[in-house]
């Protein structure tokens, strides 16, 4: 079916029609290319929500002690709400609840807890957070040196730190941190971890102490400000009765109304992040249906052009005809050179579509990262350009096929 | 070699059928040369086309050699004209952006012979037709006759039993119509079957017989068939 005669007979016509081959051959590139950039202009997206997503867990959700807002239990509205290490316990048991840590602000709220930090001659302020050792899921921290605080660090109130990168940088310039010993306050901890932040030298200005050894050394009894915690798989529905399960022993405990929107504050980020994955699942869809679009009307484009050349080589196909080519030989002819065209130019404006996705993505923008597309796609891609083009050819073909010889070979 | 009996063809123009030939009845023997005649209208090109299965017909019976054909698919219809029948055309039908030797070959392609072979075999037959040497040339480069004579080669590479040529001479200036019936008459002599459509009485005059067609009906088919005895016998 694929013998090399017919080749040479797909080569000789299509060398035949230099202008008709180029002009199809461009606009099956052309949708193919608008395909591929829209698809990898998609996937860029896609992996810029992630990016701007992944400073902090995307399943993380965290709960902030707050003031009343509603009389509830005999106590008048604006009683300002503490929680406290047991209340993080009793979370750590809630069904559903993946990771979970707790934090002790220092001064009592949250812009209060950085705090004068000294190595050596060297001191600067910076952020100090009083956390549990499964904090770190909740970040999207990269440990580069040491590790992480540990249970034990907790459970043992050790004087551990771990600290950002643009701290590390500032105390100790190019010496190694981990083992030294830095003051908070006129407290000494050791270094014992460094980390980074894809969302860079802010996220990286931190210090991670252990919450019971700050509750310790700064009088803070057994107070947090804020629990946070993440949820594994859950969808926007699963995590929200997870969280009214955590409020409502919140609400118990502290006495407060559980409906109470001002007790705790909750900030969920499953619902934002579902939000905005519908919203880029729109834009990718619409991008996808374009590029579909285009690309249809690329092969739809063969196919007239096809057509056309069918119509000019009406006498042909009847002189092959009259010799002997059966209907199919002339459906396999016509349909080759078109799965060839669209093969060959398909592939043509695959290459060009991911050329410029790689310059796309060399530009430095948060809101694309990374757009590609991967071998699935290009092998689906090649697939369908295949499917594309005989479809392409088929109905040309088939015209072909019923050419009349009489009235092909008549024909002055 | 052929022989048609009562055969009818109509054309549906609009809502009226055109009765195109009318209980056509002859039979051609083999090695014969016949002219078909007759004036435009008269339903000889249908003819042809029947007899070179590049149409079907309405009614009777088409037997070429032990074959009867009736209703073929395409693709066997193919493969007949293929292996019986050698078309020779007025507007000879090269194709023109094939060499001479290509086009020669063209139906040997048809039969799954190789390339190498199939021009070994082509320019034998352009050898044949005493041009061997422009075996490189594009149809365009040829004239008239020389073109015809290319078409005739490839009419006569797949072996055929019946050559069938469609008014060969009717483009070609009168010197070149003789060559060609010249070499028409020399293919005749070698056993093949040669039918000849035709409106020219100089060229009828170079076949056997002739078979006059007028409105779709054979004329006089006995005084034709006279001028041959071997036809007495022919009783469908």
């Amino acid at each position: 079916m694929f013998s090399a005669d017919r080749w040479l007979e797909v080569f000789d016509t299509i060398r035949r029609n230099k202008l008709r081959t180029a002009l199809t051959a461009i606009s099956v590139a052309w949708g193919i290319f608008v395909l591929v950039f829209l698809l990898g202009l998609g996937r860029g997206l896609d992996n810029g929500l992630r990016a701007n997503f992944a400073k902090d867990a995307t399943n993380g959700v965290w709960i902030n002690a707050n003031k009343t807002s509603v009389a509830h239990g005999g106590y008048d509205v604006g009683r300002r709400i503490s929680f406290a290490n047991s209340d993080y316990e009793r979370a750590k048991k809630v069904e559903g609840v993946e990771f979970i840590s707790g934090q002790h602000y220092i001064s009592g709220n949250r812009r209060g807890s950085s705090m004068i930090t000294k190595y050596g001659a060297k001191a600067n302020t910076f952020e100090l957070d009083a956390v549990y050792a499964e904090s770190i899921r909740l970040q999207a921290h990269e440990m580069t040196k040491g590790r992480f605080l540990s249970a034990s660090d907790i459970a043992q109130t050790r004087k551990s730190a771990v600290i950002g990168q643009t701290v590390a940088e500032f105390l100790f310039e190019k010496k190694d941190p981990i083992g030294e010993w830095i003051t908070i306050g006129s407290t000494a901890f050791q270094v014992v971890g460094v980390f980074t932040d894809p969302g860079g030298a802010e996220e990286e200005r931190r210090i991670y102490i252990p919450v019971s050894t700050a509750q310790l050394a700064f009088n803070g009894g057994d107070k947090l400000g804020q629990l946070q915690m993440t949820v594994g798989q859950a969808g926007p529905e699963e995590a929200q009765a997870i969280i009214d399960v955590i409020v409502g022993q919140l609400a118990e405990r502290h006495n407060f109304d559980p409906a109470d929107t001002q007790a705790v504050r909750v900030h969920n980020n499953i619902e934002q992040f579902d939000r905005f994955k519908k919203l880029f699942w729109m834009i990718s869809t619409f991008v996808i249906v374009i590029g579909l679009g285009t690309l249809a009307a690329g092969v739809v484009g063969v196919s007239n052009i096809m057509m056309i050349a069918v119509k000019e080589r009406t006498k042909e196909i009847g002189v092959r005809k009259a010799l002997g080519a059966t209907p199919w030989s002339i459906v396999f002819m016509i349909t080759q050179e078109a799965v060839f065209l669209t093969g060959v130019a398909g592939l043509l404006g695959l290459s060009a579509g991911v050329g410029v996705l790689g310059l796309l993505g060399k530009l430095d923008n948060e809101f694309i990262v990374d757009p590609n597309i991967d071998l699935s796609m290009g092998v689906g891609a090649a697939a369908f350009l295949v499917f594309a083009g005989a479809l392409a050819g088929y109905f040309p073909a088939r015209a072909a096929a019923k050419v009349n010889p009489i009235h092909a070979l008549r024909d002055q | 070699m052929l022989r048609l009996s009562k055969v009818n063809k109509y054309y549906q123009v609009g809502t009226h059928s055109l009765h195109v030939l009318r209980d056509v009845d002859f039979e051609v023997t083999d090695g014969e040369f016949v002219a078909i005649m007759g004036a435009s209208g008269s339903g000889k090109s249908t003819l042809l086309n029947i007899l070179g299965i590049l149409d079907d017909y309405d009614s009777g019976e088409y037997w070429l050699g032990e074959t009867k054909i009736s209703h073929l698919s395409e693709s066997k219809a193919a493969s007949y004209r293929n292996r019986f029948i050698g078309f020779v055309f007025q507007s000879f039908n090269l194709l023109p952006f094939k060499t001479a030797l290509e086009n020669v070959a063209l139906p040997l392609y048809y039969q799954g012979i190789t390339r190498r072979k199939r021009n070994q075999i082509a320019a034998q037959y352009l050898e044949r037709v005493g041009l061997r040497d422009w075996a490189d040339h594009l149809p365009s480069e040829r004239s008239g006759g020389q073109k015809q004579r290319v078409a005739i080669a490839r009419a006569l590479i797949g072996k055929p039993r019946l050559i069938l040529a469609d008014e060969p001479t009717g483009a070609l200036d009168s010197e070149t119509s003789k060559q060609i019936m010249d070499l028409l008459s020399e293919i005749h002599r070698t056993g093949i079957t040669v039918l000849v459509v035709t409106h020219d009485p100089e060229v009828a005059a170079r076949t056997q017989r002739t078979i006059r067609l007028r409105d779709g009906k054979v004329v006089n088919p006995l005084e034709a068939s006279a001028s041959n005895p071997g036809m007495a016998a022919v009783v469908p």
